[in-house]
C-alpha cells in the first residue's frame, strides 16, 4: 500500500472545483445522488482511517454513524433547534461513545477486533430499536424540521436540494481535509506503523492501545457527523443506520475504491451509488449484482478500483512519502 | 415449571441448529483460517432446497438427503475457483469475498423464490404435538433436541477416531507439519469447505420445518454463529457445542424473561467473554 | 567492575503451563560492557529477552533497570527508560520507506505521538536526524525505498536503526546475524562493536554463531534448560567443562579458536 501526498494536489483541486460547479450542470436528481455520495464518502473515509491506515477492521462503525444521526435529531427535537448545535451534538456524542467502546475494543486484534466492534455496534442498534420512548423504536425519529442557516444575515433554507448540497459538500470537504492532515501527521505515521507491525511500535515506546484508541475516537466522531448529515438528508434517523450490515457498506465502498489510496473510499462510495441507481432502474435485485461485482473486484482488483487505476497510471513513477 | 422446561427445550432446539452451522464454521476456520461470511447463506440455501424437494416429491426426508450434498457441491466450486486464489493474501480479502458471495446468494434466493416467507411442514412421522404436563409441545422440536447431540457425537467420533478426522485435527493445529508429512493441503481445504457447507445445509434443511424459510434467515444465523464460534474459541469443537447451547438458552430465556433487551444479549455475552477470555472459552490463550 | 549496574535480573522464572522455560535466573549487566547470552536451542534465551523487555511477565522474580523495579512495567514504559530490543525474526515496517521506518521511533522520541495536524513531511529536523542514524548503520541513499524491497541484511540494519533512534541505554539484540551470509555477518559484527565502543549504548546480544560471540563479547552468560549455567569472560567460558558438556562437546571448541 502506498499513500500519496502533495503531487496530487492538482487533481484534488479539480475534483473540488467540479463538485462546486456540479449544481450548475447536474439535474436535481443527480444532485441528490451526489449529496448521498458525499455523505457516505465521509463515512467511508472515516472508516478507512481505522481500516486502511491503522489496520483495524471495524464492523461496528454504523453504530457511531447511527448514534450521530440520533444525537443530531434529538437535539433538533428536544434541544436548541440550531443546525450547528445538532451537528456538534452528533460529533461530541459519538466521540464519547467511541471513547468508551474503543477503550474496550482496542485491546483486541484482527478478527477478534472485527467481531467485538460488530457486537458493540449491535448493542447500540438494539438501544435504537427498543428504547421506543426516546428513539421511536423501529419507526425511527422523523418528526423534526430542518432549521435554516443564517449566513451573513441571510436565512438560507436547507429544504432546497442545492443549498443542502453545499452544506454537505462543505462539511464533507472539511472532514476529508481533517483526515488528510491526520494521515500525513506524525500521529498518522504511527498509525501506519501500527498497521504494519504493532509489536514493533510498542517496542519503540509508543502505547499502541492509546494510539489506536485516538484513531478510533476520531473515526467515530466523523462517522457520527456523516450520520447526522445522512439523517438530515433522509429527514429521519432510523435503527437500520446502526445495523452491522450498514457497517458492511462502509467496508464495501472502501474496498471497492481501494483502501490504500486516501480518496479510495470516496471513489468507492461514488461507484457504489452510481451502480445502485443504474442497476435499480432495471431490476430490484441490486444486491445480487453488488455481490457479483464484489467477488470480481476482490479477485481482479486487489487494490480497489481507484487504487488499481492509479497504480497503472503511475507505474514506475515514485511518489514522495506521505 | 412447565414454562421452564419448555424454555429449556426451545433453547436446546435452536442451540442444536446453531451447533450444526457453527461446527462447519469453526472447522473451516480452524483448518483453513477462513472466516466464511457466506456460511449462513449456505444454511439458508439448505432450507430452500429442502422446501423445494418437499414441493417436488413431497418428502422431507429426500430433501434432507439430497439438498445438503447439492449445497456442498456448489461450495466446492466456490472454494476451488473463488477462494483458492486468495489464500496467500490478507485475511480481509477472504472475508470480503465471502461477504460478496453472501449478498449474491441472499438476493439470489429472493430472485428464485421471492421475498416472502415460506412454511415447511414437518414430515408426518414428526408432525403434531405431544402432551407435555398440562401443555403440548411440537414433536419436531423434540426431534431436533435429540438429533443435535447425536450429530455432535457422530462428529466428535469422526474427529477422534477416524483417520480422516485425525488428519484434519492435525492440519488444523499445524498446517506446515501436515504438508511435510504428505497431506495434500489444497485438496483437503476443498474437502473441508465442502464438508462445512454440507453441515450448514443440513442445519438449514432441519431448520425449515422449525422456523419459516425466508431470505433473511442466513443473515440472522451467521452473526449468531460467529458469536458461538468466537465465545467457544475459534476452531474448538467443544467450544462450538457449549457456545451454541449458551446462545440457544439465552435466546429462549431472553425472549420470555427480558424481551426488551433479548436482542442485545448475545452481543453483551460476546463482549464480556472476549474481554475476559480473548481467545474464547475453549481457545488456547495467546 | 566500577561501572554502574544497568540491568539486574533477580531469580526470574517463567513457565508456560507445566513447562519451565526459565528457572530462577539472576544476572547483572554493567554499563558499557558488551555482554552475550548463549545456550543451546530451547535454552530459554528468547524467553529471557521477552521477560526483560516486557513482552512476557515473569512468573517469579524481579527485573531492575537502573535501580528501578520494572518487573510489571509495560513494554513501552521500558523503552522510555532506555531499554530497547531487536527481534530474532526481523521486525520492521515492511510497507513503509526506509526513512519512515526510522521516523516512527523518532516521532515517539520527540513526544509527537499524538501530534495529528502538522505534516510530518515538513519536519526537517526529524528527517535529518533519521538520515544521520541511517548513515551510522551504513544505510545511505536509500531513504525513499520501500523496505520490503531491500536485501535481507539491510532489513536487519533497519531494525538496528529503529532501535538506535530511541537513544537507548541498553539494547537487547536477539540473534542479530541470524540468517545472514558471511559478508553480512561481518558487517553486522563490525557495526555492533563500533556502536558499543563509540556510543553511550550498552549491548546485550544472544547469538547462535559462537564465532560472533567470542569475537565481540566482553562477558558471556550461558543458559541451559532455563537455568544460568555459567557466567564469565570468554576465556573462562571456553574453559568451563560444564559449558562444553551442555553443548555436547560440539561447536564451542571449534568456533572458539
Amino acid at each position: 500500500m502506498r499513500f500519496r501526498a502533495r503531487g496530487d494536489v492538482v487533481p484534488v483541486l479539480l475534483i473540488l472545483l467540479a463538485l462546486i460547479a456540479a449544481p450548475f450542470f447536474l439535474s436535481i436528481y443527480g444532485l441528490i445522488v451526489l449529496t448521498e455520495i458525499l455523505t457516505m464518502s465521509l463515512f467511508a473515509l472515516s472508516f478507512n482511517l481505522l481500516f486502511g491506515y491503522t489496520g483495524l477492521l471495524s464492523f461496528g462503525q454504523a453504530g457511531f454513524f447511527g448514534a450521530g444521526a440520533y444525537f443530531a435529531v434529538l437535539t433538533l427535537i428536544h434541544g436548541p433547534g440550531s443546525l450547528w448545535a445538532a451537528l456538534a451534538a452528533a460529533v461530541i456524542g459519538s466521540a464519547v461513545l467511541a471513547a468508551v467502546i474503543g477503550w474496550l475494543c482496542v485491546r483486541l486484534d484482527e478478527i477478534y477486533f472485527a467481531i467485538l466492534t460488530l457486537g458493540f455496534g449491535m448493542m447500540l442498534f438494539t438501544i435504537a430499536h427498543n428504547w421506543r420512548s426516546v428513539t421511536g423504536g423501529s419507526d425511527g425519529l422523523g418528526n423534526f424540521t430542518l432549521p435554516g442557516l443564517n449566513l451573513f444575515g441571510h436565512d438560507i433554507s436547507l429544504f432546497h436540494p442545492v443549498s443542502f448540497y453545499f452544506l454537505v459538500l462543505l462539511i464533507a470537504a472539511l472532514g476529508a481535509l481533517l483526515l488528510w492532515r491526520v494521515v500525513g501527521s506524525p500521529f498518522g505515521l504511527l498509525l501506519r506503523g501500527t498497521r504494519e507491525n504493532s509489536l514493533r511500535v510498542s517496542f519503540v515506546g509508543a502505547n499502541v492501545r492509546a494510539v489506536r484508541l485516538f484513531a478510533f475516537i476520531l473515526a467515530g466522531a466523523l462517522a457520527g457527523l456523516a450520520g447526522a448529515l445522512f439523517a438530515f438528508f433522509n429527514r429521519i434517523a432510523s435503527p437500520e443506520m446502526l445495523h452491522w450490515s450498514f457497517s458492511g457498506k462502509a467496508v464495501l465502498m472502501t474496498i471497492l475504491g481501494g483502501s490504500g489510496v486516501f480518496l479510495g473510499p470516496a471513489a468507492g462510495a461514488a461507484i457504489f451509488f452510481v451502480l445502485e441507481h443504474v442497476i435499480t432502474a432495471y431490476t430490484t435485485n441490486w444486491m445480487i449484482f453488488l455481490g457479483a461485482i464484489l467477488v470480481v473486484l476482490v479477485l481482479a482488483f486487489p487494490g480497489g478500483v481507484l487504487g488499481s487505476l492509479l497504480d497503472r497510471l503511475t507505474r514506475g513513477r515514485k511518489g514522495p512519502p506521505a | 415449571m412447565e414454562g421452564l422446561l419448555a424454555n429449556v427445550l426451545n433453547g436446546l432446539s435452536w442451540g442444536m441448529l446453531l451447533f450444526l452451522i457453527s461446527m462447519g464454521l469453526t472447522t473451516i476456520f480452524g483448518v483453513m483460517g477462513v472466516l466464511n461470511f457466506a456460511h449462513g447463506s449456505l444454511f439458508m440455501l439448505g432450507a430452500y432446497l429442502s422446501m423445494q424437494f418437499v414441493r417436488w416429491v413431497g418428502s422431507f426426508w429426500i430433501g434432507l438427503l439430497l439438498g445438503p450434498p447439492i449445497v456442498a457441491g456448489l461450495s466446492i466450486l466456490l472454494e476451488r475457483f473463488l477462494l483458492r486464489p486468495l489464500y496467500g493474501r490478507d485475511v480481509s480479502f477472504q472475508l470480503l469475498l465471502t461477504f460478496g458471495v453472501m449478498l449474491f446468494l441472499d438476493d439470489g434466493v429472493r430472485l428464485i423464490w421471492g421475498a416472502a416467507y415460506h412454511v415447511v411442514d414437518p414430515p408426518p412421522l414428526l408432525s403434531g404435538v405431544i402432551p407435555f404436563f398440562s401443555q403440548s409441545y411440537p414433536v419436531y422440536r423434540l426431534f431436533l433436541v435429540v438429533l443435535g447431540p447425536l450429530v455432535g457425537i457422530a462428529l466428535w467420533a469422526f474427529f477422534a477416531f477416524t483417520r480422516w478426522g485425525k488428519i484434519l485435527r492435525a492440519a488444523a493445529m499445524d498446517r506446515q507439519m501436515a504438508e511435510i508429512v504428505g497431506v495434500r493441503v489444497p485438496a483437503m481445504f476443498t474437502a473441508v469447505f465442502g464438508f462445512g457447507a454440507w453441515l450448514a445445509a443440513l442445519g438449514g434443511a432441519l431448520a425449515a420445518p422449525h422456523q419459516s424459510v425466508g431470505p433473511a434467515m442466513g443473515e440472522r444465523i451467521i452473526i449468531e454463529s460467529f458469536i458461538v464460534v468466537v465465545i467457544g474459541g475459534m476452531g474448538s469443537f467443544p467450544g462450538a457445542f457449549v457456545g451454541a447451547l449458551i446462545l440457544g438458552m439465552l435466546n429462549s430465556f431472553g425472549t420470555t424473561l427480558l424481551p426488551d433487551v433479548q436482542m442485545a444479549l448475545p452481543y453483551i455475552l460476546l463482549a464480556v467473554i472476549l474481554l475476559t477470555r480473548p481467545r474464547g472459552l475453549f481457545g488456547a490463550e495467546a | 567492575m566500577t561501572e554502574p549496574i544497568l540491568l539486574e535480573v533477580r531469580e526470574v522464572s517463567r513457565s508456560f503451563g507445566k513447562f519451565q522455560a526459565l528457572r530462577q535466573v539472576s544476572l547483572k549487566i554493567r554499563t558499557g560492557r558488551l555482554c552475550a547470552l548463549i545456550g543451546p536451542n530451547g535454552a530459554g534465551k528468547t524467553t529471557f529477552y521477552n521477560v526483560v523487555s516486557g513482552r512476557y511477565r515473569p512468573t517469579g522474580g524481579r527485573v531492575f533497570f537502573e535501580g528501578q523495579d520494572i518487573t510489571h512495567a509495560p513494554a513501552h514504559r521500558r523503552v522510555e527508560m532506555g531499554l530497547l530490543r531487536s527481534f530474532q525474526i526481523t521486525n520492521i515496517f515492511p510497507a513503509l520507506t526506509v526513512l519512515e521506518n526510522v521516523l516512527v521511533p523518532l516521532v515517539v522520541q520527540h513526544g509527537k505521538s499524538f501530534a495529528c495536524l502538522g505534516s510530518i513531511a515538513r519536519r526537517r529536523d526529524m528527517a535529518e536526524e533519521a538520515e544521520q542514524i541511517l548513515s551510522r548503520v551504513g544505510l545511505t541513499g536509500q531513504s525513499h525505498r520501500v523496505v520490503s524491497t531491500l536485501a535481507y541484511g539491510d532489513k536487519r540494519l533497519i531494525e538496528i536503526a529503529i532501535v538506535l533512534a530511541r537513544r537507548p541505554r541498553l539494547v537487547l539484540l536477539d540473534e542479530p546475524t541470524a540468517g545472514m551470509n558471511p559478508e553480512e555477518t561481518d558487517r553486522m559484527i563490525r557495526l555492533i562493536r563500533e556502536l558499543s565502543e563509540r556510543s553511550e549504548t550498552t549491548f546485550f546480544i544472544t547469538e547462535h554463531d559462537m564465532k560472533v560471540v567470542f569475537s565481540v563479547a566482553e562477558r558471556i552468560f550461558v543458559l541451559n534448560q532455563g537455568s544460568l549455567l555459567a557466567d564469565g569472560t570468554p576465556e573462562e567460558i571456553r574453559a568451563n567443562p560444564e559449558v562444553k558438556r551442555a553443548y555436547l562437546g560440539g561447536s564451542l571448541d571449534a568456533a572458539g579458536r
